[in-house]
């Protein structure tokens, strides 16, 4: 399988705080990269970073070979392709289930109504909504309403879908429903990268992790592998804080 | 019955005043609605300078009374029409009130809705159009219909340049009838609050029609 | 410019006996709004059906009718009747129950805004409903209702103006009576303008002062 984003030595500060401290890392189409890390160590960053929701102060992001940093390209078209889920989901609050997910096909990409409403009725479908594209996001669940962000990012077609914590937010019996929706996806051959806490997802559904701790990348590898053998330090304490991992 | 009869026979004249009175409105209104958002967004939007001047020229038209601001547009060296320049006094001193409104409607469209519309790949045009726009027109009809019922009112206050509006009509109407001027009055009381209703009742039906769950209704 | 400056001076007394006259004028009306708009405001809320009905319809009725007309029908409509009052008397009367209705609707939502927890509290330590009213409601809707109710006030210090119109020699007055004598309408009205931006400044710093002051921690108004 080909490479499909490359990331050479990212670093970023706010303010006098080096959040991100040289980060590189490479990623196949179709794989699921899970990234761990205690709260605070950089990983949400580092996906705000991915598609310049906060730009980087220096380093390469190269999707499909192509440097989205340099001058002349059309930041925009990036983030579509990149597609992006949300802690808090961030659904559109004025709009219906259904034009949340007709809204990138139509206002991006500037399809048909037709042909929006053909993907977004799919995508809806794909995570289980279908008899709720009437509603309102704020008629649905918090599982609801992140199922329909991701059927809103995958609207979009894009390359790959960056996942940030989209589960933290989420009362504990309700992450399961979103869990598969994501294992459906991983299956399906969606490339994705996916900051979370949800140790079971990582280990069972990803392809590889990348543990990040003070915004470095301590340790990757296969998920499996490196939970049930860290060879740092930092991994063993932080992997220690999940009980009932293997 | 005489006064009856009298209130029934110079209904056209009420009906006169009224329609300048509405003239009247509808202009202060579009006027204070322009500035007032030119006003809002130079606030939230403009650098420092800009901002600086912005906040200045609000402040100073909120603290004029409004007769005031009339006298010294009626005033002014060139000739306005009275009709003009009430709608021009008005408008300005509505349009601190107006820009106030809509500042805190585009300041309560919350941050993550533009995130998640940037993170799609919206261009910032797009983004103000169809996420920021919207939101803020829902938010800001509640306060709006304050504003429009208070302007209804204060159009009366064109009165004292000349305008011929309701008041005018009436003062007219006293004059040569001799007197009735308590009933004439109340009549004209009992006409403002029918204006001011079927304007409220108007904006209210327009808030339902743009509602949708999750934005504050008013009660 | 320089015109405008001896102008200004020569005609600074007349504008400042006005001045303190607007003063007066919106001291009286603010306290009796205040006053009145506090007893509508809890008759809104905790009154009987009968008497709930009569002040909704009073306060509705008078917050859609304009000010200017409320100053004419007490001055002239009951003037015509037969009870002829002094101009200032009778602006005082009609701007005092034109910013009572509105302060009465600040003081019902902040009432209404009171947890129900707070009055039945009260009632259950034995507080008869009146008393529950007087020392637990009142208290906390008179912190609550003050940043839309200082708006107000602010409001009707502008709007005391229209006094003039029935011939109370407040300071759009003294502007009017000095532009005609001198011919100088727009710097009479500029002189105004300016003189009124100071007051109406000064009088907003208070209000802000005074919130400042009676704020209660946890205390706000929901929104």
């Amino acid at each position: 399988m080909s490479t499909i984003l490359e990331v050479k030595d990212l670093t970023k500060k706010f303010a006098d705080i080096e959040v991100l401290k040289g980060i590189s890392f490479k990623l196949k189409k179709g794989e699921t990269l899970a990234v761990i890390g205690s709260s605070g160590s950089g990983k949400s960053t580092m996906l705000r970073c991915l598609n310049q929701l906060s730009p980087p102060d220096s380093g390469q992001v190269l999707l499909e070979g192509v440097n989205i940093n340099a001058p002349g390209i059309d930041l925009n078209t990036v983030r579509a392709d990149m597609g992006f889920v949300f802690q808090d989901f961030n659904l559109f609050i004025h709009l219906s289930v259904l034009d949340n997910v007709m809204f990138g096909p139509l206002r991006v990409r500037g399809m048909s109504k037709k042909e929006a409403r053909e993907i977004a009725m799919n995508e809806i479908e794909r995570v289980g909504m279908i008899d709720k594209i009437d509603f309102y996001p704020a008629q649905l669940s918090g599982g609801q309403q992140q199922r329909i962000s991701i059927a809103r990012a995958l609207a979009l077609r894009p390359k790959l879908i960056l996942f940030d914590e989209p589960t933290s937010a989420l009362d504990p019996e309700l992450t399961g429903e979103v869990l598969s929706v994501m294992t459906g996806l991983a299956n399906d051959g969606m490339t994705a990268i996916v900051v979370t806490h949800e140790m079971g997802f990582a280990q069972s559904v990803a392809d590889k992790a990348i543990f990040i701790d003070q915004g470095v990348i301590v340790e990757q590898g296969v998920p499996e592998k490196m939970f049930a053998h860290p060879r740092h330090e930092r991994t063993k304490l932080f992997l220690s804080n999940f009980v009932g991992l293997q | 019955m005489e006064i009856i009869r009298i209130l029934i026979s110079e209904l056209p004249q009420f009906a006169k005043g009224t329609l300048v009175a509405l003239e009247v409105l509808a202009g202060l209104l579009f006027l204070g609605l322009v500035l007032g958002l030119a006003i809002a967004l130079a606030e939230i939007f403009g650098n420092t300078v800009v901002k600086f001047f912005a906040t200045t020229v609000r402040k100073f038209l909120w603290a004029i009374p409004q007769l005031v601001l009339l006298f010294l547009v009626f005033y002014l060296p060139f000739d306005l029409n009275p009709v003009l320049a009430a709608i021009i006094a008005l408008g300005l001193c509505s349009s601190a009130f107006q820009s106030q409104i809509f500042r805190g409607a585009i300041l309560s469209v919350q941050s993550g809705q533009i995130e998640a519309a940037k993170a799609m790949g919206l261009s910032k045009p797009k983004i103000i159009f169809y996420i920021v726009i919207p939101q803020m027109i829902r938010l800001s009809i509640g306060p709006w219909t304050n504003e429009f019922s208070s302007e209804l009112k204060d159009t009366s206050l064109a009165y004292v340049v000349g305008v011929v509006e309701i008041m005018r009509q009436a003062k007219y109407i006293i004059a040569y009838t001799f007197g009735n001027t308590a009933a004439v009055y109340l009549f004209v009381g009992v006409l403002y609050f029918i204006l001011t209703r079927i304007g409220t009742y108007f904006f209210y039906r327009l808030e339902e029609r743009l509602w949708v769950p999750g934005f504050e209704k008013r009660s | 410019m320089i015109s405008f400056f001896h102008y200004a001076i020569e005609i600074l007394p007349d504008m400042l006996s006005g001045a303190w006259v607007t003063i007066q004028l919106a001291v009286v009306c603010i306290t009796v709004g205040i006053l009145f708009g506090m007893v509508l405001g809890v008759a809104r809320v905790y009154s009987s059906k009968y008497i709930y009905w009569i002040v909704t319809g009073y306060v509705e009725f008078l917050r859609g009718t304009p000010c200017l007309l409320q100053l004419f029908f007490i001055y002239y409509g009951l003037g015509d009747m037969g009870l002829l009052l002094k101009p200032v008397i009778a602006a005082g009367i009609a701007l005092g129950i034109n910013t009572s209705v509105y302060q009465a609707e600040y003081f019902r939502g902040a009432i209404q805004s009171i947890k129900p927890g707070q009055m039945t509290a009260a009632r259950a330590m034995g507080l008869s409903k009146w008393k529950a009213i007087r020392y637990v409601i009142l208290p906390q809707a008179l912190r609550l209702v003050i940043p839309s109710s200082s708006n107000e006030i602010i409001y009707m210090f502008k709007y005391t103006s229209v006094a003039f119109a029935v011939g109370v020699p407040e300071l759009l007055a003294q502007a009017e009576i000095n532009g005609a004598m001198n011919f100088r309408y727009f710097e009479s009205y500029l002189l105004a303008a300016i003189i009124y931006i100071i007051m109406v400044f000064t009088v907003a710093k208070i209000m802000a002062i005074i919130e400042k002051k009676v704020y209660v921690p946890g205390l706000q108004l929901m929104q």
